[in-house]
Formats: structure tokens, C-alpha cells, sequence
């Protein structure tokens, strides 16, 4: 015979899924997001987002070629998401240089030391986020006000989030369809709910997540706020807002869902996100912060080992 | 307020401590001291290749025993077990240094390739799939499990070849690359005067005709070896020579009547016929 | 109602194109090459010598011990020789070599085409004939199934499951023994009902041969006791513990026999087999084999001689494809690349696969990302990249805690995986080692 045969094992055949379809589908899924933030932050939202992705991605690149001395995969696209997600985690009148700190602690801290993609124990984006939330706290609360296709970037006009009119009283709130649409103030990708909703639905159709992970964390929340609300509406706002505002659908989506961090078997992920939506609950009713989703999924991403080895798939032929 | 604090702070550091110090001595171990001495003695290695799971198990060991006639550390050698004999006042075990040594030596050149391995790239996975890249379902795969699991790093796979080779001055014969090898090619051999020995680089047991279409370097059982030692040392079973290092004299007249050069010297000073040199030069890099 | 598994499950593209080839006999080979060890167990032995005339149907090797099957000639002519094959893995096995002569048969076979519907064997004498045909399990596993119709004492088998899934993709060579031998393999059920006492069997069909559903349940009508299934089409629904969770919801328990749940579970060439065996007393010396590919010119379903070298059924199906990257004995997800084109049809041979060589060739391996598509896709319900990494790392113990030895090596984790990780090769080794471990332990 001319051609040399290939031998394996079993099975001879793939499915053709790769890591990159399934980055680059969370990206499309994050573009109707990036569209609201667009429109009611303008210049802003695009310089933001487009900094912190390419600082991102030469982070990564530069990290894996000189310090890990292996062949860059920044193809992958998962350096793409981290930048894109951090960027939304941000105000979009941040400066420039405070991004640059923010991506090199995602990139830097949050997911190389461990050995890069598939290793990295807690979320690089949030690590970012919550690395200048804590470092720049001045900066990083000042929210710009929407304003359509505005062209301020650093010197947007800044006014308050729902969350921390929430800390003050349940009054002046935006109306509902104000916080569907996005048309409040916020990081830039987590203003736009219908926006994230569509993400979701995007993926839950792609097969690239299952519903397990976002429907606990919503539920947990709407329950618990529910509950809240229904002993005392004057001081805990309705569930249909804490819902609604914050980095709630961000987080529950793109965030608490990302692969590498979340638990394996359906089980672990429900009791993953029931743990996220508790915490979010709390931090945001009782906390000092007027905002806890990054903080409950970097805790409960903490966890995950610890979940992964209790909460085992179900074993067939088992209880 | 300095004071409550001073106070507050010294209590808890006294209860602390006091719960410490209780929870050692109930907690606590006795372990013979001379454990941690002859451990210290060891090279810490931790490669099993006494027999015990990593030094500290051989410490143990060695401190329990009355005799240390069957415990060796073979990364140390007799210099770290006379350290070892003395400290414990035993008597002191001598063994043969060894080497490892690859069986096989079916290069690129002599044993084509038939077909492409694209599974798993260890050898172990590979051999319970099938025969081998070539046509020779003895010979090595040459994925290198030998080389992931030798802590001293003294054996490599080739490139030319393919195929390991080991690195005399870091071979401690600690086996741990023979119990890896799923093709049992690798031997522990004696060492051998001036690291001189012989040995049939070659396992395969298939007949001659065989062997021989599927690598040009195979032992093919004729037994011109066996007929040409003087001392008996040379066995032939299942189509296969084997050279009992024990009785092996290294008078090399073996290696000269082998028809395909499956029989291998090692460390032999060049012939005075050039022929013969060039033929020690590639057995080197084999 | 389409029932189906309830734990995990893939769906690859089905690929059948076979379908609907007619079964075709192909001509005898000059030599036949039988090996002696064509079933799980112990090796035949040999009890014909070099230069002894043998006819089709003539016993060739007897079983050795309880776990093995008699071996017939399959063609007339002389022993050439019993040497060493090279078997599909590249090793070298006893085989009996026969140069073939004419075609004459052994004459206790009845070779005509009349279907027998009854019989007055009873249920042991059943057995008896089914162990002395040498039929093993024919969907690929080869279990001889003689052993698998005597269980063990203190287990009642209470129904019968025949397995007519094929639930691999490219595969056809069971939906078209359907629809050629319906009325046989409803006779060959009815036999195996019988030698099992049970009143009961269903044959469990993939939902994508509804031609072979809607014939089969046309003929069943004259069958009491036989129910037509349709499956959902999803991999590997042909597993003998995923068939029986989606007939008679029971899981099979971690390490216990499917007869502890009251099933017997036989495929459906099987069933053919013992219809030939039992009514004609005819051994096991052909059977239906699939030679497809996407490149192959002629995709067809073969009668073919067992010991037939597979490049005469390659041949008869178009030739070689040019770009050939790799030939599988069996399916794409649990078959075996054959080293060389030399090996012969074995009885558990159900297809030979071609892929071009893009589609052969893996993709490299990148990072886990834990995204737990294995964990989903998993059958048995098992995290397949914590069992590679145990394996890797040769944590045993971990291994087997998280049931590693309750893989069925279906091949969906590694189908399945977008970071292209060879998972089952790593679980398939680690599994092994297990058993090993789990065995010495024992002993």
C-alpha cells in the first residue's frame, strides 16, 4: 500500500466541537449586549471594551511566549472573552491606564500562574474587576448616565446605579421598560437585559451552556428577594428589579456559566447556583456594597472543586 | 484600652498555646530517631526502585530489619548503604552496580513504518491497542513512558533513531523504566567492568523469516551465537538469544558471527580493523 | 412511543449509506485464513491437521472449556496449513489456512430456502445445537451465546431483548438482514425464547429503519409473545445496558450481569444465527458484513464466508479510495483500525468503515476546560475527564472509587470533547489496569 493507514482507539470519528466555536459563540452571543451598551454609552462603552480586549489579548500572548515559553493560543479566543467580559464589568468613563491594570490582573493573576485556559480556579474577568473595584473603589462606582451615542468618554456625566438609589430608599427608581432596554446607569455590558436574555437563549440553542447554572442563580435571587420584599416591601424592592438591575442577567449568564470555573455534574451546578444567588441576595441587601454578584461567583468559584467532589453525576444503575 | 487589648490578645495566645502543646503530646508519634537519620543518608530520590514507596519507606525499612541483606538502594549504591550499615551497626550489603539496558534496536532505517499512530502517545496505551507501528509487535513504540517516568533523567528517545537511550553516569538502575515499558524491552543488566557488556538488543520471538521482513536488526534465532560462545552463557528459547550477563566473559565473539548485528558491545576499545570501528561507532548511538 | 436511555447519549451523523443494498453473496476468496480465537474466551482448538479435505460446515476447532465456541470451515477444500496470522492488532495468532476447492457442503445441512416455523427440540436441546454452531454474540462483543442462555443458578431470566439498535453510525448490515430474514429472525427469537423459558421478547429498533420497523411488526402478528420497539435514534442505544434501560426502565447495577434484571439480551444477527443453526443445522460460517465509507464507490451489505480476506470484500466494493486514512473493523465509534487489508472476516466482523484521511486524522489535543460535555454525554453516567486524569496521574484508587471499570467504552466522551482529548483511550487503559487490580485483590 502507498499511503501509510492511521491506527487509533476507538472512537474514529468527532463531533467537530473545538474550544474556539465555543468561545467565539459566547462573543456572538455577547454582541446584542455590546450594542445596547453602545447606544447609551457611545464613545465610552467602544473605547473601554476595545482597550481592555486587546490589552487582554497581548497579555496572554506576551505572557505565553516569554515567561511560559510555549507556543501563544490566543487564537482560542478565550483571551477575546476575558477582555470583552471585563470590559463589561467596567464604567465606560474609566481611563485607559486603570483597564491596562484591570486586564493584567485578569490575565496575569487571575488565569496564566495557574497554567492558562482550563486551569485558572477562579474567573479571570472578575479577578480583573474585583481587583480595581477594590483598588480604584472612586472610579470604578462612578457610573455615566446613559446618554444615546453620547461622545464623552472620561468626561461622561455620572449619576447613580439602581443599586445604590437602592441603598437609599426604593424611590426614583427607573421605570421597568427603562431597565429592560438598558436606558440606566451600570457597568457597560450589564445594563441591557432583553439584550442578555437573547445571549442566553443563543447559547442554551448552540448547546454551548445548559439552563442550569443561570435558572438557579435567577430563581434563588427571585425567591429570596421575593421573600424579603413580601416582609418588608418599603425597605427590600421588589425581586422583578433586584432581577432586572445590576450585573444580575450578566453574571448568572456569561460570568457564573463560564466553563472552566463551574461545577461538572448537573447537580453541582444547581447547587453552584443557588450558592451565587444567596450570596448576591445578601451582599445586596444586608452588605456595604451596594452590588455582590462578582464577589458571590468568585466565592462560589472557590468552591467549585469542593462541589465537584460531592455533587457527582448521576451514576447509572445508582440511587 | 492598650491594656484590654494586650490582655484580650495575651489570654488567647495562652489558651492557644496551651491547646497546642496539649494536642501534640496527645497526637503525638514515636518514631525511631534513627528513621530520620538513615533518611537523611538516602538521596532522596523517592523513586521506588528499592522496592518501598519512596525513601522514607525504605528508611523504615532498613531501621526494622535485622539483616539488610535484601534492601538496596540502588540510586545510592554501596557507598550510601555502608553509610546506611553504620549508622544502624549492621553489616554492610554489596551489590553489582546495574544498568538499564534497551532491548531493542530496530532504528527507523532497519524497521519501516506500516502505519501512523494517532491515539494516545504513550506506550502504554498503544500496546494494549496493537503490534506497533512497524511490522514488529516486539519492538519499541518509542513514545517515551520510560523517559516521563525516569527521575534522573538519564534515558532520552533519539531522534534519528527513535528509539531510548540511556545515559550510563545518571542510571541509577532504579527499574522504574522497566516496570514502565509495556513491551518489557528494558533489562537490568550488570554493569560490567569499564561499563563494558554485551548484550542481543532484541526481544522478538517471532521465526526468523518473520523477524527478519519486519526489522532488519532482528535477532532471528539462528543460533551461530550460541554455538560460537565458549561459556555456555548464550541461551536460545522461542527464537530468541540470550546473553546470561552472569556467565558472559565479554570475549565478543559473538558479536562477531551475528548475521544481522543484533548483539551489541558496549564500551569496547575500537578494533585495530577500521571495519570494526565504524561498526562500535553506530552501536554506540544505537 | 419512541422510548430511549435515560442518562446521556450522543447523536453522530447516522451516515447510513448502505441502506437499502440489497445483500449480496460474495464470491468464495482462493484461500480462507480462520482464526482460532474469533470469541471472547479461550481459543478453539484445532482438530483438523495440514493436508485434511474439509467441506463447508466442518468442525475445525473445538471449544476449549466453558467460555469458547466451536470453529467450522466455511468453504471445501484442504488445509493448507495452521501457522500464525497477523490478526487485526498486529500480532501474530493460530489460524487454520484453507486453499479452496469447489463448494461442497457437509450433508446435514439443509440448504433449502423453506422456512421451518416450529420445532420439537426443547430448551436444552436448543442450547446444544446453538454451542455446537459456534455462535457468539454477532453485534461485535463475540460472547459465546450459549453461555449467555445458561444463567447463572438463582437468576430467572424473565425477558428476552433482541438487539436490532445498531446504533453505529455507517452500519447496516442488521436493519438489512430485517428486512431480508424478518420471518427468521422472528423464528430465531421465538427459539431463544424458548430455550430461555421466557414468554416474552421485544426487539428494540432505532427509530432511522422505519421500513424494518414497519416490516418486522407486519410479520410479528404471527408471533406471540413479540413486541417491535422503536428506539429514538441516539448513540449508543446498542449497549446492552442502555437497550435495557430504555425497554423495560431498569438500570443493570454497577458490575452485575443484565440478568440480575430478569434480561437476556442477544443481538439480532444472532437470532438469525440460531434460526440456521437450530431449524437448518447450519453452523456459523457466514454472516451479512457492511463495507461502506464516504469515499467508497459501491457502499454494500456482503454475505460473506467468515475467514474471507476483507480486501476481496473491499474490492467487490469499488476498490480502495485513493486518499484512504484509515479501515475500521466495525463502526466508527467502537471499531478497530485494522493495521493491513490481510485479516479476514472474523464472527464478529459487522463492517468494514473507510475514512478518508481528513476525516481519520485527529485533531490536536489542547486544555481541558472543564466543561463537562463528556460528564453530559457519559451513558453510564461518569466524569470522563476525572477518570482520564486519574488515569494519567495512575491514581487507581481514585479510579475506581469514581467507577471507572463501569465503562462500557462507547466512545461518546472522546466524540463529544471540543478540546479534541483522547479520553477513552485514557479511561480504556486505566479501566484495565482497575480490573487488574481489582482481580488481584480477590485472588
Amino acid at each position: 500500500m502507498e499511503n501509510k493507514l492511521y491506527v487509533s482507539p476507538s472512537p474514529h470519528i468527532h463531533g467537530g466541537d473545538s474550544i474556539k466555536k465555543n468561545m467565539y459563540g459566547v462573543l456572538i452571543a455577547l454582541i446584542p449586549a455590546f450594542l445596547v451598551s453602545l447606544y447609551y454609552f457611545g464613545l465610552g462603552a467602544l473605547i473601554v471594551t476595545l482597550v481592555s480586549v486587546a490589552s487582554c489579548v497581548c497579555f496572554e500572548y506576551l505572557i505565553q511566549k516569554f515567561m511560559m515559553k510555549k507556543e501563544p493560543t490566543i487564537y482560542d479566543g478565550s483571551a477575546i472573552l476575558t477582555g470583552l467580559l471585563l470590559a463589561f464589568n467596567l464604567p465606560s468613563n474609566l481611563p485607559v491606564w486603570i483597564i491596562l491594570i484591570g486586564a493584567l490582573a485578569a490575565i496575569g493573576i487571575g488565569k496564566m500562574p495557574f497554567g492558562g485556559l482550563g486551569n485558572n480556579i477562579l474567573n479571570p474577568a472578575l479577578v480583573g474587576r474585583v481587583f480595581l473595584l477594590i483598588s480604584f473603589p472612586a472610579q470604578m462606582t462612578t457610573w455615566p448616565v446613559p446618554e444615546v451615542m453620547s461622545m464623552h468618554y472620561t468626561d461622561a456625566q455620572t449619576g447613580a446605579t439602581v443599586l445604590s438609589m437602592l441603598k437609599g430608599g426604593t424611590e426614583n427608581l427607573p421605570s421597568y421598560m427603562n431597565m429592560l432596554w438598558g436606558d440606566m446607569g451600570g457597568s457597560l455590558g450589564e445594563v441591557g437585559a432583553i439584550a442578555l436574555i437573547l445571549g442566553l437563549i443563543f447559547m442554551l440553542v448552540r448547546k454551548i451552556i445548559t439552563w442550569h447554572i443561570p435558572v438557579a442563580i435567577l430563581g434563588t435571587v427571585l425567591v429570596f428577594t421575593g421573600i424579603m420584599h413580601s416582609v418588608n416591601p418599603t425597605v427590600y424592592a421588589n425581586p422583578l428589579i433586584h432581577l432586572l438591575s445590576g450585573g444580575l442577567l450578566l453574571g448568572a449568564i456569561f460570568m457564573a456559566t463560564d466553563y472552566v470555573t463551574s461545577p461538572m455534574s448537573k447537580s453541582g451546578m444547581i447547587v453552584y447556583g443557588i450558592g451565587i444567588g444567596v450570596l448576591t441576595t445578601v451582599i445586596r441587601l444586608f452588605g456595604s456594597y451596594p452590588e455582590g454578584m462578582s464577589f458571590a461567583i468568585l466565592i462560589m468559584n472557590a468552591l467549585t472543586p469542593l462541589i465537584n467532589s460531592y455533587m457527582k453525576p448521576k451514576h447509572f444503575g445508582g440511587k | 484600652m492598650i491594656l484590654i487589648a494586650a490582655i484580650s490578645l495575651g489570654v488567647i495566645g495562652a489558651i492557644s498555646a496551651a491547646f497546642l502543646y496539649a494536642a501534640s503530646k496527645k497526637f503525638e508519634v514515636y518514631e525511631d530517631p534513627r528513621i530520620a537519620e538513615v533518611q537523611e543518608a538516602l538521596p532522596a530520590a523517592n523513586c521506588g526502585g528499592c522496592g518501598f514507596p519512596g525513601c522514607s519507606g525504605f528508611a523504615n525499612a532498613c531501621v526494622k530489619a535485622d539483616e539488610l541483606d535484601n534492601l538496596y538502594c540502588p540510586v545510592g549504591g554501596a557507598e550510601v548503604m555502608s553509610e546506611v550499615a553504620k549508622i544502624l551497626g549492621k553489616e554492610v550489603t554489596t551489590a553489582e552496580p546495574m544498568v538499564a539496558v534497551v532491548r531493542c534496536n530496530g532504528n527507523c532505517n532497519a524497521r519501516p513504518r506500516n502505519n501512523t499512530y494517532d491515539g494516545a502517545r504513550t506506550c502504554a496505551i498503544a500496546s494494549t491497542l496493537y503490534g506497533g507501528e512497524t511490522g514488529c509487535s516486539y519492538g519499541c513504540h518509542g513514545f517515551g513512558d520510560c523517559v516521563s517516568v525516569c527521575n534522573f533523567d538519564a534515558i532520552h528517545i533519539h531522534p534519528e533513531t527513535g528509539l531510548p537511550e540511556v545515559i550510563e553516569d545518571k542510571c541509577t538502575a532504579c527499574g522504574a523504566c522497566v516496570k514502565a515499558c509495556p513491551k518489557n524491552i528494558i533489562e537490568l543488566r550488570k554493569k560490567g567492568p569499564k561499563s563494558r557488556r554485551i548484550f542481543v538488543s532484541c526481544i522478538n520471538k517471532d521465526k526468523g523469516a518473520v523477524a527478519k521482513k519486519a526489522c532488519n536488526n532482528a535477532c532471528i534465532g539462528c543460533g551461530k551465537c550460541v554455538k560460537e560462545c565458549a561459556f555456555e552463557a548464550i541461551t536460545l528459547e522461542n527464537n530468541l538469544a540470550y546473553i546470561d550477563y552472569t556467565k558472559c566473559r565479554l570475549c565478543r565473539k559473538c558479536v562477531a558471527v551475528c548475521p544481522t548485528g543484533a548483539i551489541h558491545e558496549l564500551n569496547f576499545p575500537p578494533k585495530k580493523e577500521p571495519a570494526a570501528e565504524t561498526k562500535v561507532k553506530e552501536e554506540t548511538i544505537q | 412511543m419512541l422510548k430511549t436511555f435515560r442518562i446521556g447519549g450522543i447523536h453522530p451523523p447516522e451516515n447510513k449509506l448502505s441502506a437499502g443494498k440489497k445483500i449480496t453473496p460474495l464470491a468464495l476468496p482462493q484461500q480462507v485464513i480462520v482464526p482460532l480465537s474469533q470469541h471472547i474466551g479461550a481459543p478453539a482448538t484445532a482438530v483438523v491437521k495440514k493436508g485434511d479435505l474439509v467441506k463447508v460446515g466442518t468442525l475445525l476447532a473445538q471449544a476449549t472449556g466453558f467460555v469458547s465456541a466451536n470453529i467450522h470451515s466455511s468453504v471445501s477444500g484442504k488445509v493448507n496449513k495452521i501457522d500464525n496470522a497477523l490478526d487485526a492488532s498486529g500480532y501474530r495468532r493460530m489460524a487454520i489456512y484453507i486453499d479452496v476447492e469447489g463448494d461442497e457442503w457437509e450433508e446435514s445441512i439443509d440448504r433449502s430456502e423453506t422456512i421451518v416455523k416450529t420445532t420439537s427440540l426443547t430448551a436444552e436441546e436448543i442450547i446444544k445445537r446453538v454451542a455446537e454452531a459456534g455462535i457468539v454474540g454477532l453485534g461485535g462483543a463475540t460472547f459465546p451465546t450459549q453461555v449467555k442462555l445458561t444463567p447463572p443458578p438463582g437468576n430467572k431470566a424473565e425477558i428476552l431483548i433482541i438487539n436490532a439498535a445498531e446504533c453505529e453510525p455507517f452500519l447496516t448490515s442488521d436493519h438489512m438482514l430485517m428486512m431480508e430474514k424478518g420471518e427468521e429472525v422472528l423464528i430465531g427469537t421465538s427459539l431463544l425464547m424458548k430455550a430461555i423459558h421466557v414468554t416474552k421478547a421485544v426487539i428494540g429498533i432505532e427509530n432511522n429503519k422505519k421500513d424494518a420497523i414497519a416490516h418486522l411488526q407486519k410479520l410479528a402478528v404471527e408471533y406471540k409473545g413479540i413486541e417491535i420497539q422503536p428506539l429514538k435514534t441516539q448513540y449508543p442505544q446498542g449497549g446492552e445496558k442502555q437497550l435495557i434501560d430504555s425497554i423495560i426502565r431498569r438500570q443493570v447495577k454497577s458490575g452485575a450481569l443484565p440478568i440480575s434484571e430478569g434480561a437476556v439480551v442477544q443481538n439480532v444477527g444472532t437470532a438469525f444465527a440460531v434460526y440456521e443453526a437450530v431449524i437448518k443445522n447450519k453452523p456459523l460460517i457466514e454472516r451479512v458484513v457492511t463495507v461502506t465509507g464516504k469515499e467508497v464507490a459501491n457502499p454494500s451489505n456482503f454475505l460473506v464466508r467468515l475467514g474471507t480476506p476483507i480486501t476481496e470484500l473491499i474490492e467487490a466494493a469499488g476498490g480502495l479510495p485513493p486518499r484512504t486514512g484509515k479501515i475500521i473493523g466495525g463502526g466508527p465509534m467502537m471499531g478497530k483500525a485494522l493495521v493491513n487489508t490481510e485479516v479476514p472476516v472474523t464472527k464478529g466482523s459487522s463492517g468494514i468503515l473507510i475514512l478518508s484521511e481528513k476525516e481519520a486524522v485527529r485533531k490536536p489535543m489542547e486544555n481541558c476546560i472543564r466543561c463537562a460535555k463528556c460528564v453530559s454525554a457519559c451513558p453510564m453516567g461518569l466524569n470522563p475527564t476525572q477518570l482520564m486524569t486519574a488515569t494519567e496521574f495512575t491514581q487507581w484508587d481514585l479510579a475506581e472509587k469514581n467507577h471507572i471499570t463501569d465503562c462500557i467504552e462507547c466512545g461518546s466522551c472522546s466524540y463529544t470533547c471540543p478540546a479534541n482529548r483522547p479520553l477513552l483511550d485514557h479511561i480504556r487503559y486505566g479501566k484495565g489496569k482497575v480490573m487488574g487490580i481489582i482481580r488481584a485483590r480477590k485472588s
